[in-house]
């Protein structure tokens, strides 16, 4: 199996999950968008590891999924204070900051 | 699979692997495009949960087995989980309105799409990738001690840092999820001041129960035939809406007389007289 599947692979999912950020109304579901974006990088990362038989690629995705677990737990906790200030998970809801 | 997973990748694996490759990658593209489709969030969550394990599979094949149990327990298990909790505290049945607040979003977002997947895929045609060398070609003795290698002596640093970036994602959440509270907490004699003050002095009345609905969620019927919003918890929302309570006059009701003033059982449509 040649790496350019796996890698055009991670492109289809990455533009996917671009395109809930971008159309989705729920900050929770933008949130899983954006983590089905970054498991399409990861996917790219293990890919290309496996293309230069070394491993530094799988250390970097390790190093993605750590701080994206680190990114959902902050960004959920802003959600819910959000949340419990205005009573809507919806982003259009939040726009304190509009001009 | 087990051949798969202890990452001997031979040329007898090459059909295997990608006939699992393409039913994982149909199941995860559909799986995603679903994600985006439909309305509820927890139909969301269980078609990330779907990517998630086509990816971790994925890793298998690619001769990651750490990062493949890496992404089940920490993604699959933690993260989604995570984001389940969220939506039960916010509210499972908050389903995403279909309507467009900004005129042209989605044939904007969707162009934009196009163009990003069209300037990605230009990029990886034009890069000369070659043939996959074996799966543990990159593994010192093997993937878990070839992966502890690099993160104890090249990337300890990073590792390090990470360290200090879980501690203080753990404080940031639990200062933003922390409320404080602003009003002391009312005493008993408060309490019992404010309910004299609200001029009811008798409990919330008990929800409806019937015989086809023995639920909390059904408001009580007052004696009109109307229902009480009172006997209902603030906390339950009815799940139907339209599914409203009737009232049934029953066979026989109850009917104060004019003589005796006394309670007595009057015969079938007594309630309309």
């Amino acid at each position: 199996m040649s790496p350019v599947h796996y890698v055009a692979l991670a492109v289809i999912l990455f533009v996917i999950g671009g395109v809930g950020v971008l159309v989705r109304r729920n900050a929770i579901v933008v949130f899983m968008c954006i983590e089905l974006m970054l498991n399409a990088c990861n996917l790219a990362f293990v890919a290309f590891a496996r293309l230069h038989a070394n491993l530094d690629g799988q250390v970097i995705a390790f190093f993605v999924m750590v701080v994206a677990a680190a990114e959902v737990v902050v960004g959920l906790a802003i959600l819910m204070a959000i949340y419990r200030a205005r009573r809507s998970a919806s982003v259009d809801d939040a726009n304190l900051l509009k001009y | 699979m087990s051949g798969v997973l202890a990452a001997g990748g031979t040329n007898t694996d090459f059909v295997a692997e990608e006939t699992i490759f393409w039913i994982l990658a149909v199941a995860s593209v559909g799986a995603a495009l679903a994600m985006i489709l439909v309305r509820r969030a927890v139909h969301c969550a269980i078609m990330l949960a779907v990517v998630m394990l086509c990816l971790a599979t994925m890793y298998a094949m690619e001769g990651a087995p750490f990062l493949a149990f890496v992404q089940i327990i920490v993604y699959t298990g933690a993260v989604l989980m995570l984001f389940l909790f969220v939506l039960m505290l916010i509210g499972i049945s908050n389903a995403d309105s279909i309507v467009e607040t900004i005129k042209g979003q989605r044939l904007a977002a969707g162009l934009a799409a196009i163009g990003l997947l069209v300037l990605l895929a230009l990029t990886i045609g034009h890069a000369a990738i070659g043939p996959a060398p074996p799966q543990n070609a990159g593994n010192n003795v093997n993937n878990l001690t070839g992966i502890a290698q690099l993160i104890f002596t090249t990337y300890v640093f990073p590792f390090e840092v990470t360290g200090a970036l879980l501690i203080t994602a753990a404080v940031g959440a639990m200062v933003l999820a922390h409320r404080e509270r602003e009003t002391p907490r009312p005493n008993q004699r408060e309490l019992a001041a404010r309910r004299v003050a609200s001029g009811r002095l008798a409990p919330d009345p008990s929800p409806g129960v019937y015989a086809l609905h023995d639920a909390a969620d059904r408001p009580a019927l007052l004696p009109d035939g109307s229902t009480s919003e009172l006997s209902v918890s603030s906390a339950l929302s009815p799940r139907d809406p339209k599914q409203e309570p009737r009232f049934v006059p029953p066979e026989e009701t109850l009917q104060i007389t004019a003589e005796s003033g006394e309670w007595e059982i009057a015969p079938s449509g007594g309630a309309d007289q």
